[in-house]
């Protein structure tokens, strides 16, 4: 019990210091999920894993491909925040790990992902390696029915985890997050 | 090309086993939910077997400890927490299981006497006993169980928790979410022990039945309160599902509305089976006192 008491007073103090912090503009998950880690296939085939991107600010977000809305909207927004660093994103690069790896072919993620920029890289997993990833990130995806020329919707998270380049779970970008926000949080990050 | 017909297909193809397999099938293995269910499940097993068969408990008692510890498992263990993770109103499930139903029913068992029967000859004398009577545990112990501390603790917890940040966090991080789900196992089973003792206060409760039942209609106010606000919302209140994906199509509203109602009635029902439970309780404990009281003075 005593136990008990003593982890409720450290998420009581956990919960403060990740909301309490009012200089960040996007939400500040310092630590709260799991230090960056995967491996996964990049769009030019090459095996990578987190080790390959220390020293960056990484920014991952879950997605596919024939995405109609959330996905084009939430990376031309982190194109625009990136193009707003100081540094025009020399630092930052945006990992798109593909939750349709069955479409998402590595030349299409390739030709979709440099659409945006050039720090912008497609990943591609098997579903064994995807499953441990969306476990790892507590996010989830879901296929819809396929309708009658076989397409169909894939369900995926939101939000964007953003990493320091020790690896470590710094923010999460949320949908209503401004450009402008997203880009004074980087800068502030690297600097 | 492969004759059918002739060979008809089994009622379970291999993919459906399979499919069934992987459900149950721990989605995050944890050590600690395997070893205190099934160690209660067995220890149980093992009590029963060992005692007299006129003191052992009947039928209902033993489904009801059985029942209660397979609900604990399957939604600490199985795909269903997955869906906890990412399906607000499944979640809210998880957590009715954990703090209300399945405490409620191995309370309900009244099981002390065959898993002190379970254990190995002696340490229950040796150990047990001598531990329990420990002056700072017995003090922990009243600290807790009483009518403020007690039922605050309960409906607490459940506000924690549903405070919308610290849901967030809860959510995205592992540790915290083990921390959240073990701290309403161990409320629950610590309320309802408290709570639905068959014993009168003069025969060792800690609560006497009328004030116990007085607390468990209190308590359900709010929840009541709570689970009519997450229901009837008009926004979303715990965004982290969205960000983090949902475990198939619903709506934010629609999943959140759901969960404001498992939050609301379900939890209201336990309430009020508990002093359903407590009033037939009560009637035989008070039946037996005027049955000795006759027995001395005939």
């Amino acid at each position: 019990m005593k136990r008990l008491i003593a982890a409720l007073g450290a998420c009581v103090a956990l919960a403060a210091c990740a909301k309490g912090d009012g200089k960040w503009r996007t939400d500040n998950i310092d630590g709260l999920v799991a230090p960056l880690e995967f491996s996964l296939t990049d769009d030019a085939g090459r095996q990578v894993s987190a080790g390959d991107y220390r020293g960056k600010t990484v920014l991952l977000y879950f997605g596919y491909t024939s995405c109609p809305d959330q996905c084009p909207t939430t990376l031309s927004k982190l194109a625009q925040a990136l193009k707003e660093t100081k540094d025009h994103g020399a630092r930052d690069v945006v990992l798109f790990v593909s939750v349709d790896p069955q479409r998402d072919s590595l030349a299409r993620l390739r030709a979709y992902a440099q659409g945006f920029g050039p720090q912008f890289v497609g990943l591609r997993g098997t579903q064994q390696e995807l499953t441990a990833l969306s476990k790892r990130y507590r996010i989830s995806y879901s296929y819809g029915k396929p309708d009658k020329n076989g397409d169909y919707e894939v369900m995926h998270s939101t939000g964007v985890f953003v990493f320091d380049g020790t690896g470590r779970s710094r923010l999460l970008v949320l949908p209503d997050d401004p450009a402008d926000a997203i880009a004074a949080d980087l800068d502030r990050l690297a600097g | 090309m492969r004759e059918r017909g002739y060979h008809p297909r089994p009622m379970l193809a291999q993919h459906d086993i399979r499919a069934v397999l992987a459900f149950l099938a721990p989605w995050e293995f944890s050590p600690a939910a395997l070893a205190l269910c099934a160690g209660a499940v067995l220890l149980y097993a093992r009590g029963l077997r060992r005692m007299p068969a006129k003191e052992r408990p009947n039928i209902g008692r033993r489904l009801a400890f059985f029942a209660g510890w397979a609900l604990v498992y399957f939604v600490m263990q199985t795909r269903w927490d997955y869906w906890s993770q990412h399906m607000f109103f499944i979640h809210r499930i998880q957590h009715l299981v954990l703090h209300h139903l399945g405490p409620f029913l191995v309370v309900l068992a009244r099981p002390l006497p065959a898993l002190a029967r379970g254990l190995p000859g002696g340490m229950e004398a040796r150990m047990l006993r001598p531990l329990w009577r420990s002056r700072p545990l017995r003090l922990a112990y009243r600290a807790l169980q009483n009518a403020i501390v007690a039922p605050v603790l309960f409906v607490g917890l459940i506000f924690f928790w549903l405070t919308p940040p610290i849901h967030f966090d809860a959510m995205l991080n592992a540790r915290l979410y083990l921390v959240m789900n073990w701290s309403m196992l161990l409320d629950g089973l610590l309320f309802w022990a408290l709570m639905l003792d068959p014993r009168t206060r003069s025969q060792g409760a800690l609560i006497g039945f009328g004030p116990r039942i007085f607390l468990l209609l209190g308590a359900v106010l709010p929840q009541i309160y709570l689970g009519a606000r997450i229901g009837l919302a008009t926004h979303e209140l715990f965004d982290v599902y969205s960000v983090c994906g949902r475990a198939w199509p619903i709506s934010a509203l629609e999943d959140q509305s759901l969960g404001g109602l498992v939050t609301w009635i379900p939890a209201g029902m336990m309430h009020t089976l508990g002093v359903l439970v407590l009033l037939a309780r009560w009637m035989r404990a008070d039946n037996e006192a005027h049955v000795r009281a006759a027995t001395v003075r005939g």
